[in-house]
């Protein structure tokens, strides 16, 4: 392992951690994001473009817009 | 169950789970051994049999495009889903007027909107030279419009993507897919096989089949992305 890969698998680590942590849906939803896009650098420096580019449409677009409608949905409802 | 007793239960779970995983840990090949042989098969002959740079797409729109055939319609059935589901005849209805009003989110955001379609059309389109395709780029696409809604107004989003437009280009994506498989079976070839010229290699005139499928899949994916954004967002901007 180079020095690269070490740090990238320490920061998909702590993004992991960053997530389960987090108790606030609204925030998990935004940290979900960037440990997505953790994600995505290691598979960069594990030489897998494609997969990076997948995840990095998948963790920045498609899941956080789903979450948040959800989110958006339920606080709409909790107000009435 | 008391506290001990769960620890207990815990204790020895996890420990039983813990002996099987570092079991299962060391019999892994070492850190970057890669014994896959048809990978490197593949490495060796795509660029020769297929005329294209991207094995990886290679592979997904051609030596195995029959499990992307499955995979595209996996999609069409899920967004099929939600429209049936979510979708109702509210299309009488006024639009709400939903804008955002700090101008930094605006001028970024809108700025933004521009260089993400031409970067989703550069990955489509270079999809089996460089690493990317007719997914990604076309999840791409789509978050382009939906960076319309999230920095300008829902009027603007719902404008640039007409409903009946987007159904009828998730339809021509998914079918298109089947289309050229049916095309190669009149061809006289197996179904999905690569009939048509493979053209010249590391140019976007390459790949034959892969071409046409990578833009299929494109189609099907921007289109499929953007409904399941109308269909989410409407539930949001209608409160029951």
């Amino acid at each position: 392992m180079i020095p690269l890969q070490i740090v990238t698998l320490a920061l998909v680590a702590l993004g992991a951690l960053a997530v389960v942590t987090t108790h606030d849906p609204l925030r998990q939803t935004l940290v979900t994001g960037l440990y997505g896009l953790a994600l995505a650098v290691l598979f960069v420096v594990l030489q897998a473009p494609d997969v990076a580019l997948s995840e990095i449409v998948v963790s920045s677009v498609a899941t956080p817009f789903i979450l948040l409608t959800a989110l958006a949905k339920m606080q709409g409802r909790r107000r009435k | 169950m008391s506290r001990r007793g769960r620890l207990i239960l815990f204790g020895t779970s996890a420990g039983v789970f813990g002996a099987i995983l570092v079991w299962g840990l060391t019999g892994l090949p070492a850190f970057g051994g890669f014994n896959g042989e048809y990978g490197q098969i593949v490495n060796g002959v795509a660029g020769r049999e297929r005329h294209v740079t991207n094995v990886v797409a290679a592979i997904v729109f051609d030596y195995r495009g029959f499990d992307t055939l499955g995979e595209e319609f996996i999609l069409f059935g899920a967004v099929m889903g939600v429209a049936l589901l979510l979708r109702e005849a509210r299309d009488d209805r006024e639009r709400p007027r939903d804008e955002v009003r700090s101008d930094a989110v605006r001028a970024v955001g809108l700025a933004m909107v521009g260089p993400t379609v031409v970067f989703g059309l550069f990955i489509v389109a270079h999809g089996y030279l460089t690493p990317g395709g007719g997914f990604q780029g076309g999840i791409a696409l789509a978050s382009a419009l939906v960076l319309l809604y999230a920095s300008g107004r829902y009027r603007a989003f719902r404008a640039a993507s007409p409903q009946e437009l987007v159904d009828f280009t998730e339809g021509i994506g998914a079918g298109g897919y089947a289309v050229v498989g049916i095309a190669s079976l009149l061809a006289g070839s197996l179904y999905l096989q690569n009939f048509v010229g493979l053209g010249t290699k590391d140019t976007l005139a390459a790949g034959g089949t892969i071409a046409l499928l990578n833009a299929a899949t494109a189609l099907a994916v921007a289109a499929g992305m953007t409904l399941l954004c109308h269909e989410f967002l409407e539930e949001v901007m209608y409160p029951e």
